[in-house]
């Protein structure tokens, strides 16, 4: 393990790598290791690059350096009734990981929420970063104001990229206000089918619905988030709006919170192989229909959590069937070894994403071998 | 621009007999007098009729036109509906213009998940127009939304008044099918929310038509809120109004809407449109709130509140449709507005942090009086996007040349201040020379390295957003001082 000490370190420790073909793993706090194959890179910490470089509220823009966590960085933001409305957060429960989410590591692996249908993803909220490339160079992209199309939109390639491209020193994000009121409204006792019909009225109603989520229960969430008068007059609304599809009932925080931290991060669900499948909301009930293990919904149905003790990839391929996709979020190493962690795409695709791999990372510092791709 | 090539001038009826061939019947122009409808795009002040005009009406005549082109070393210039305010869609002399106008069906629309499948040459209203009976609409709305295409939409990333709570382009379409220069056709996302792999669609969008070519996009459509209202606000200066708008935003209100007028864009429009704006007001601010009427009424009371907190001298609330509209018809004439009081006008478009206004203002008074031309200020003062109109007669010798370099000056220190060169219209060709103020050569250097991995030939749409070409192979090289490079069959760029 390399632990440079700041970024000038980090790009001296890239650019031998570099020369010498070595490969790097590059890592925030290590909450998210064991997605992917194992793989014997040097792993290079990031945990020096850590604080909070600029916050401004009134701007919406905060700049911090990629080690900071998660949660200093939601609990800073709450502080000014903030928050990064991608909702990012950290695997490490779910992983059995002892160690905690960063904020450089959210946005590297494009993680989002619940509010993810409404309010975007990572790659919504990255404004800007600075980073050591592959060729162990310093280079700057985007920038620190919240409108700007200046240049190549390099934040979107940099988030989610899995530390692919660079290594992030400094990144600039969007922050929104936090609502002041949430209440979550459900119904009970639905099919995954008569759920998406739901779920799909609410998201497609003028009730401003901010996120929708479907558990093995039969228990269907709808979040109304906002000022006061509004969440009320919207918890009024929405009933007559799903008055086909059943009797919408409040519920309380006790009852809510963890049925959202259900469909958001797979808590509870039971199963030593989970995947993750991202597809057009309508075909997730065909994406449950004879599945045996356990499961949740979120996203209007756009993202199905499924687990199990099956361990091929017969959920990928009924995802790419139904025009969707299947991550490997959870696996034991042999299964790990086997598949890769993301669905494949075409042919033209894969080799257009590793010629723009190659235009960061030209010696392939960073090609690891853990997704297999 | 790069000056034209003469060897390619010299077969130009070979190329244009070749197009013929993959685009038959009239989809080849090369008559003079036709090309002359192309020469320029919303930036008015450049004109160049392209080498000839090609307007291919499948996915499949566009891979084999540019594929043809790649093999013959023929440049090509995309353009939608030619609105581009930066010159992304500029033609050069010696490339093909490809034409994406033919493109124009709404191929699916789907209510339940939420989206649209259209072709590039839909115009950004027609999408709009095509879900609202069914109430939905498509968020995005640049002023030139009634012509722009969604074609040009995605390659500039445009945003329009109600980006600040809605997004740009970027953040509405979910997926695109791209031809490549080589011919290749690829798609990149769908119909379901973060596909795996690269977020490729990511760096397209807003890319100005450097990386490949749209030949069908998927946006989201969203319900259309419940209603609208709109409040103006009259504040003795700009600094008063800049702080009512910090005040708003830092209360966690994020309005529909949040547009700032100074005095000299506030006269031209009232004078124009007779809307009753206040004219004895330093600033005009109109901020608009959508949503639930509870939500409305509730957010324009806490913004006249806020308002007067910050000093506002004039607060009138919209009371019905027609009069927010009126509120609105002021500034969205407002460009017009300025044409009619000077013979040329030249719209800027940076972006600064916004708690820098007062200091922005008062130094682009100051070059106003250095450079003797007047300037009227619209401002999307959300999201700091600041739309400076120099005012000129092109006819006075030398004032093109000096708006532009007055027009340079503010987007230096836009830059200067922490902001960008553009917020919305695009580098193109009128900014390409200013990157390097707010880049540094290893930051520009990374991004071609990026245009190398989708077009390495740099036929695409070259002479734009980059000041300086590099070759290909030149930014590729690597200084590796002893070991083996891995991967020794990929191209390195």
């Amino acid at each position: 393990m390399l632990t440079p000490r700041d970024r000038h370190d980090l790009a001296e420790i890239i650019g031998a790598a570099a020369g010498k073909g070595e490969t790097l793993e590059l890592a925030g706090g290590g909450s998210k290791t064991a997605i992917g194959a194992s793989r014997e890179a040097t792993r290079v910490s990031l945990a020096a690059l850590a604080g909070v470089v600029d916050y401004d509220p009134a701007e919406l823009v905060l700049t911090v350096r990629p080690a900071t966590p998660l949660a200093e960085v939601q609990q800073l933001v709450a502080g000014q009734g903030q928050m990064l409305a991608f909702e990012p957060w950290d695997h490490a429960p779910l992983l059995g990981a002892d160690a905690h989410a960063t904020i450089g590591g959210v946005v590297a692996a494009g993680v989002a929420g619940s509010r993810r249908v409404t309010a975007g993803s990572a790659r919504d909220h990255l404004l800007g970063f600075t980073a050591i490339s592959g060729r162990g160079e310093s280079f700057v992209a985007g920038a620190k104001v919240v409108k700007n199309v200046t240049g190549y939109d390099l934040p979107k390639l940099m988030a989610g990229s899995w530390g692919r491209l660079g290594a992030m020193v400094e990144l600039t994000l969007k922050v929104l206000p936090r609502p002041r009121t949430e209440l979550t409204l459900a119904l009970d006792g639905l099919s995954p089918a008569a759920a998406h019909a739901a779920m799909a009225r609410a998201l497609g109603s003028n009730a401003e619905v901010s996120a929708a989520a479907h558990l093995q229960s039969g228990l269907t969430l709808f979040r109304l988030a906002g000022f006061e008068p509004s969440v009320v007059a919207r918890a009024r609304h929405l009933p007559a709006i799903l008055a086909d599809h059943g009797n919408l009932r409040p519920l309380d925080a006790e009852e809510s919170a963890p049925a959202w931290h259900q469909a958001m991060t797979a808590a509870g669900l039971s199963g030593p192989v989970l995947w993750r499948v991202h597809l057009q909301p309508a075909k997730m009930p065909h994406m449950l229909a004879g599945w045996a293990g356990e499961w949740a919904c979120d996203w209007g149905g756009g993202l199905v959590w499924l687990a199990t003790d099956v361990q091929d990839d017969a959920v990928r391929q009924r995802a790419a069937e139904l025009g969707g996709e299947a991550t490997l979020i959870r696996a034991g190493d042999d299964i790990r070894a086997r598949v890769p962690t993301f669905q494949p795409r075409t042919p033209g695709v894969m080799a257009l994403e590793s010629r723009v791999r190659r235009a960061f990372d030209p010696a392939g510092v960073f090609e690891t071998a853990r997704f297999q791709d | 621009m790069p000056a034209p090539d003469q060897s390619v001038l010299a077969r130009r009826d070979e190329i244009a007999a070749a197009l013929r061939a993959i685009v038959p019947g009239e989809g080849v122009i090369t008559a003079e007098h036709e090309l002359r409808p192309y020469e320029s795009d919303g930036l008015t002040a450049y004109r160049q009729p392209p080498m000839l005009v090609v307007l291919p009406e499948t996915t499949a005549q566009v891979s084999r036109v540019l594929a043809w082109c790649q093999a013959n070393g023929v440049k090509v210039v995309p353009r939608g509906s030619g609105t581009s305010l930066s010159g992304g869609a500029l033609p050069l002399a010696d490339a093909v213009l490809l034409g994406m106008g033919k493109f124009k069906r709404v191929i699916e629309v789907n209510y339940e998940d939420r989206f649209a499948v259209v072709q590039p040459g839909v115009t950004n209203l027609a999408v709009t127009q095509a879900v609202e009976a069914r109430g939905f609409y498509y968020a995005p709305d640049p002023s030139s939304q009634i012509a722009c295409s969604i074609g040009g939409n995605v390659a500039e990333n445009s945003g329009g008044v109600h980006c600040l709570k809605y997004g740009l382009t970027t953040n509405n379409v979910l997926g695109v099918e791209l031809v490549l220069m080589d011919g290749e056709v690829v798609r990149l996302g769908g119909t379901h929310l973060d596909p795996a792999g690269l977020d490729l669609l990511g760096v397209v969008v807003g890319s100005e038509g450097l990386l490949g070519v749209v030949t069908e996009v998927t946006v989201r459509i969203l319900p259309r809120p419940e209603t609208a209202r709109a409040v103006l606000l009259g504040f003795p200066d700009p600094e008063l109004a800049g702080a009512c708008v910090a005040q708003v935003i830092a209360e966690g209100i994020i309005p529909a809407g949040m547009e700032m007028m100074d005095k000299p864009a506030i006269h031209a429009a009232e004078a124009f449109v007779k809307v009753g704006y206040p004219l004895d007001v330093g600033a005009l601010l109109i901020v608009e709130v959508d949503g639930p009427s509870a939500e409305c009424d509730h957010l324009i009371e806490e913004v006249a509140r806020i308002a007067n907190e910050n000093g506002a001298v004039t607060a009138r609330v919209s009371r019905d449709e027609p009069e927010r509209l009126a509120f609105w018809a002021g500034r969205k004439a407002a460009f017009p507005a300025v044409g009619r009081i000077s013979p040329d006008y030249y719209c800027m478009d940076g972006t600064i942090p916004r708690r820098r206004l007062p200091e922005v203002l008062q130094r682009m008074e100051e070059l106003s009086q250095s450079y003797g031309l007047g300037v009227a200020n619209v401002f999307h003062a959300g999201d700091g996007n600041l739309h400076p109109l120099i005012l000129y007669d092109a006819n006075v010798p030398g004032e093109l040349h000096k708006a532009e370099e007055f027009g340079n000056d503010i987007l230096r220190l836009c830059v200067e201040v922490g902001g960008v060169l553009t917020g919305e219209h695009g580098v193109g060709v009128e900014k390409r020379d200013l990157m390097p103020a707010m880049f540094a050569e290893a930051d520009l250097r990374q991004q071609q390295r990026v245009k190398c991995a989708f077009d390495p030939d740099l036929l695409l749409n070259p002479g734009k957003v980059f000041p300086t070409l590099h070759r290909c192979a030149e930014l590729g090289r690597m200084h590796v001082h002893h070991g083996e490079v891995r991967f020794p069959e990929l191209p390195r760029f």
